[in-house]
């Protein structure tokens, strides 16, 4: 009889155990899923999606685009953020699936780079021009200056409008 | 005065030099908004291009991916479609079913998602039980390849690879059956 009782408080034993372990097993799952970032705020989402465009607007970014798929792709920024996946990649991840052209500043590399660098390139070859221009119509001037006032013939017409206008007097 | 001359010329070459930065950076432009402006191909030989099928979406052709040019001497029916794309919903159950009509027919359905999320996309393909070739258009470089405006829009490409008709809405059961008899009778 205190044989089957012993039995029966140890089996007792096991299953506390048992079900403490289970507990605590599950405690640190739900833990860890927590850390990962199982509930990731719009706000996070919403902070990875302005650095992308909508894959079918003109220039709009992700964040603030109402269309279907924009929705779509902020629900899978969030599935992926919630993974534990750091924004970085959440980007990356895009960039390589859909191209350069998903992101909201074009990176400096590649092709891409022209749209860095060209405008400054127009700006400075159109202020070139400008100072080559300016610089050589100032040069005319002062020489066409310079030619009219050592003139003999200039002299002669100033001399003579100064007699003519003597006369009037 | 030799100081004036050699002034003058340095200044002629710094012009010459802006001048062509900017016709350049004027052309640059030019081909941009030439290429933003091009319109589908609707004649001609079909762009070439290959497509990484989705897991268990090669048709039965047993490869991962799928060249169009390797396709060359059946009729090849590509269809840029996307999950949140609604009328792309009301053409699906029309285009499975005449895949299915005509797959044994020399005809071969190729389906391109066009900026789809993959879970949307395979959940899209899972729900219209769709059997025929279909993959993503990874890095987006297949469309602007054909200037799609939108989805859905289907090319057909006959037997010599060329561009044989198009299409930028959904599409009916009667059209694409002329369509490819037409195509296969050639």
């Amino acid at each position: 009889m205190q044989e089957a009782r012993r039995k029966m408080q140890v089996a007792g034993g096991r299953l506390v155990i048992t079900l403490w372990v289970g507990v605590l097993a599950s405690l640190l799952i739900v833990g860890a899923v927590a850390a990962q970032g199982g509930t990731v705020t719009d706000d996070q989402v919403n902070a990875v999606a302005k650095k992308l465009n909508c894959p079918v607007c003109e220039n709009v970014p992700l964040d603030v685009c109402e269309t279907q798929a924009c929705a779509q792709w902020r629900d899978l920024i969030r599935q992926k953020l919630a993974t534990g996946e750091k924004p970085e990649q959440v980007i990356a991840y895009f960039r390589d699936t859909y191209g350069d052209r998903v992101l909201q500043e074009p990176p400096l590399s590649g092709f891409t780079a022209l749209i860095w660098i060209l405008p400054f390139v127009g700006l400075v070859a159109g202020v070139a021009i400008l100072v080559v221009v300016l610089r050589r119509m100032t040069a005319r001037s002062v020489a066409v200056d310079a030619t009219t006032e050592a003139s003999p013939v200039a002299d002669e017409y100033r001399q003579r409008l100064e007699r003519e206008l003597e006369e009037i007097k | 005065m030799n100081d004036t001359v050699a002034k003058r010329q340095t200044g002629s070459v710094w012009l010459i030099v802006a001048l062509l930065v900017v016709v350049g950076f004027v052309l640059v432009l030019a081909f941009a908004l030439r290429a933003r402006n091009a319109t589908q191909p609707t004649s001609g030989a079909a762009p070439d291009f290959t497509l990484q099928v989705y897991p268990g979406y090669d048709g039965g052709l047993g490869k991962p991916q799928i060249k169009l040019s390797d396709l060359r001497g059946q009729v090849v029916f590509i269809n840029f479609w996307a999950s949140w794309c609604v009328p792309c919903r009301d053409e699906q159950p029309v285009l499975e079913k005449v895949w299915k009509q005509y797959r044994s027919k020399g005809v071969v359905f190729v389906g391109i998602g066009y900026v789809d999320t993959e879970p949307a996309a395979l959940q899209y393909l899972k729900d219209f039980s769709v059997t025929y070739p279909n993959g993503p258009d990874l890095g987006v470089k297949i469309a602007p390849k054909y200037h799609i405006q939108g989805v859905p829009e289907s090319f057909l490409v006959d037997r010599q690879g060329n561009i044989v008709w198009f299409k930028i809405a959904p599409i009916s059961e009667a059209e694409l059956i002329a369509q490819l008899n037409q195509a296969l009778a050639k």
